[in-house]
């Protein structure tokens, strides 16, 4: 754990503002203990998902008295991960996942950074009205218009020329490119790039898509950093849409998968030793993911709170 | 891309057939041909994806839509609220949105606010906390319910674990008495670790001079809190209650892998409820209906967000 999160704490605050610590000795030790209860009530359902996993579901049950619920040890095999293979096409609702997460976070970046540039850094009539309308859908959560937005992608012609987009990959990725935080995210960082930039390269015989290209989103890293990662955990993550547009294997993601898993094993028992190793896929690359980038993780959902 | 070109070409006609601004400013109608392409992908997309269905969700709610149906959607006035406000079900998963929201608003952002201040100190390890507190953030919320609906059973680890020390612990989902807390206790603890980042970077707005002043004045660890810490955090606050509030309103994903709304339509909620019955049952009219319901709910929170904000102002 080199990349740490210590940047966001880089006040030289006294350990917990409490005064009088002097008088009570005893009392950093105790906050520390409480940290350590903390981290064992936040880390241990996890260390017991991946532990398990490796289990048959006899040990699974066997050892829940026990420590040995937390402990990789007893029989442990990959049976219950080339179970998951053997019942259901993982690989291909893994890779499908992926796809609309990678494609949805390439064309999100693009076409909302644009539009912010436009927002942000041009003057054109009607831009304060765009804004306007962009910042009050902000409050808006999907929920509200998934079931309208079901029936209207259904009325839609398709790009073959039928009707109706259920059932594909490009109602799973679409509807959700554009993206109204993603647009106010990136018009904030643009505000904060001096625009004297712009004006020396209209000197030099720039146009705006060429400042938009070669000046601003160069200087953007952090930004794209945080839409990025913004976008692609709820699309890595979604459930409620998938789980009414899809309907084939071919097209189906990871999350919806993990659900179609368990109900296909409860004929005779759940297999949670499976599930456990299901669950165990989909989250340790998104784990994994999230200790290598912890910084970019972390700043972009703290300046995600910037919103209020 | 051909989007775009159609529609800078479409703009272009429009800034074009405005001939008094076009000869004087002919630099800025060519900005304006530009900013409306590059605006062009993402409005059409708002537009065809966000616009149209928050008006359909408006316009629906008084038709007799069905999502799949030959015969087009007739307007039947308030027939649809009259059946949603005479349902049993309605009344319920109404009751139990707002009784979670109201739960898992104070909850769950004073046990974040607790992390954040337990971890908002230069100290050994501080950062590997955080990161342990940070994990069941980027944990996908369909695996954490799978996982707690193991240790939740009648024989799983959770009462396996209480059995140790004396308690015979409930079936935890089964029970209409505990189902509810249950899942309002598993969501807090997958959240708190994102409230806690966002209250972190609250504290470390508020100056450390200010800490230094308050102890030098004489006052104890919840003086300070009180008169220093609480203030300083006013908009993270406003910020932090409202995401914690909207995102409780929008309550699904837990239910439908969990519970099913059972037993007993105690864990239903108004999203699970739409989902149900616009989406299974198909009725995508009578399910707009719930969701304009739960629109006007998000937009009252709102309202009331806006209302704490103009009151920091005005203080200021």
């Amino acid at each position: 754990m080199s990349t740490t999160l210590s940047h966001v704490a880089t006040t030289d605050a006294p350990e917990l503002h409490i005064a009088g610590e002097r008088k009570k000795p005893w009392l950093p030790a105790l906050v520390m203990l409480l940290r350590i209860v903390l981290c064992l009530v936040f880390g241990l359902p996890l260390v017991f998902l991946i532990v398990n996993s490796f289990k048959p579901d006899s040990a699974i049950f066997g050892d829940l008295g026990s420590i040995n619920a937390f402990l990789p040890i007893g029989q442990l095999s990959l049976d219950n991960y080339a179970g998951v293979f053997e019942r259901v096409p993982f690989a291909t609702f893994l890779l499908n996942s992926a796809l609309i997460s990678i494609v949805t976070v390439v064309f999100g970046l693009i076409v909302n950074s644009m539009a912010a540039f436009a927002l942000s850094r041009m003057q054109f009539k009607g831009q304060k009205i765009v804004l306007g309308v962009i910042l009050a859908t902000l409050i808006v959560p999907f929920e509200t218009m998934a079931l309208p937005l079901l029936w209207w992608v259904n009325q839609l012609p398709y790009f073959d020329g039928s009707v109706g987009w259920l059932d594909t990959y490009e109602v799973q990725i679409i509807p959700f490119i554009a993206n109204a935080f993603s647009i106010y995210l990136f018009y904030q960082y643009f505000d904060s790039i001096p625009k004297e930039l712009d004006e020396a390269a209209k000197v030099d015989g720039a146009g705006w898509f060429r400042i938009y290209r070669s000046i601003v989103m160069p200087l953007s890293g952090p930004a794209i950093a945080t839409v990025a990662i913004l976008t692609f955990l709820p699309a890595w993550n979604s459930y409620l849409w998938p789980l009414m547009v899809t309907q084939s294997e071919a097209i189906r993601p990871a999350m919806v998968g993990m659900d179609y898993f368990k109900q296909m094993t409860g004929a005779g028992g759940t297999a949670w030793g499976q599930i456990m190793a299901y669950a165990s896929m989909i989250t340790v690359p998104v784990l994994a993911l999230f200790i290598a980038f912890q910084r970019a993780f972390i700043n972009s959902i703290a300046s995600s709170g910037v919103k209020g | 891309m051909s989007i775009a070109v159609a529609a800078e070409s479409a703009s272009g006609q429009k800034i074009a057939a405005e001939p008094p601004s076009r000869k004087r400013r002919s630099t800025s109608g060519k900005a304006a041909v530009t900013g409306w392409a590059m605006l062009a992908p993402a409005g059409i997309l708002m537009l065809v994806f966000l616009i149209v269905p928050i008006i359909l969700t408006l316009s629906l709610a008084f038709t007799d839509a069905r999502l799949i149906s030959p015969t087009p959607a007739k307007f039947i006035g308030l027939n649809n609220f009259t059946r949603l406000f005479g349902s049993n079900v309605f009344w319920h998963s109404l009751q139990n949105t707002i009784v979670f929201a109201l739960v898992i608003v104070p909850v769950q952002s004073a046990c974040a606010l607790g992390l954040a201040v337990l971890v908002n100190a230069k100290v050994r390890g501080t950062n590997f906390f955080r990161t342990v507190y940070f994990l069941p953030v980027v944990t996908s919320m369909v695996v954490v319910s799978m996982l707690w609906l193991f240790m939740y059973q009648q024989d799983g680890l959770i009462n396996a674990l209480l059995a140790k020390i004396g308690i015979a612990g409930p079936d935890w989902l089964g029970d209409p008495n505990t189902a509810l807390f249950a899942i309002i206790l598993m969501s807090a603890w997958q959240a708190m670790g994102f409230h806690m980042v966002i209250w972190l970077s609250g504290l470390q707005t508020i100056s450390a001079d200010l800490y230094e002043a308050a102890s030098l004045d004489g006052a104890n660890g919840w003086q300070q809190f009180a008169h220093v810490t609480w203030p300083g955090l006013k908009q993270t606050r406003t910020f932090i209650l409202i995401t914690i509030t909207i995102a409780a309103f929008s309550l699904f994903t837990q239910i439908n892998v969990m519970t099913q709304g059972g037993p007993l339509d105690s864990t239903s909620t108004l999203v699970f409820l739409a989902v149900r019955t616009g989406f299974q049952q198909q009725q995508t009219g009578y399910a707009s209906a719930m969701s304009l319901v739960f629109f006007v709910l998000v937009l009252a929170v709102s309202l009331v967000q806006r209302y704490l904000t103009r009151d920091k102002d005005l203080q200021r």
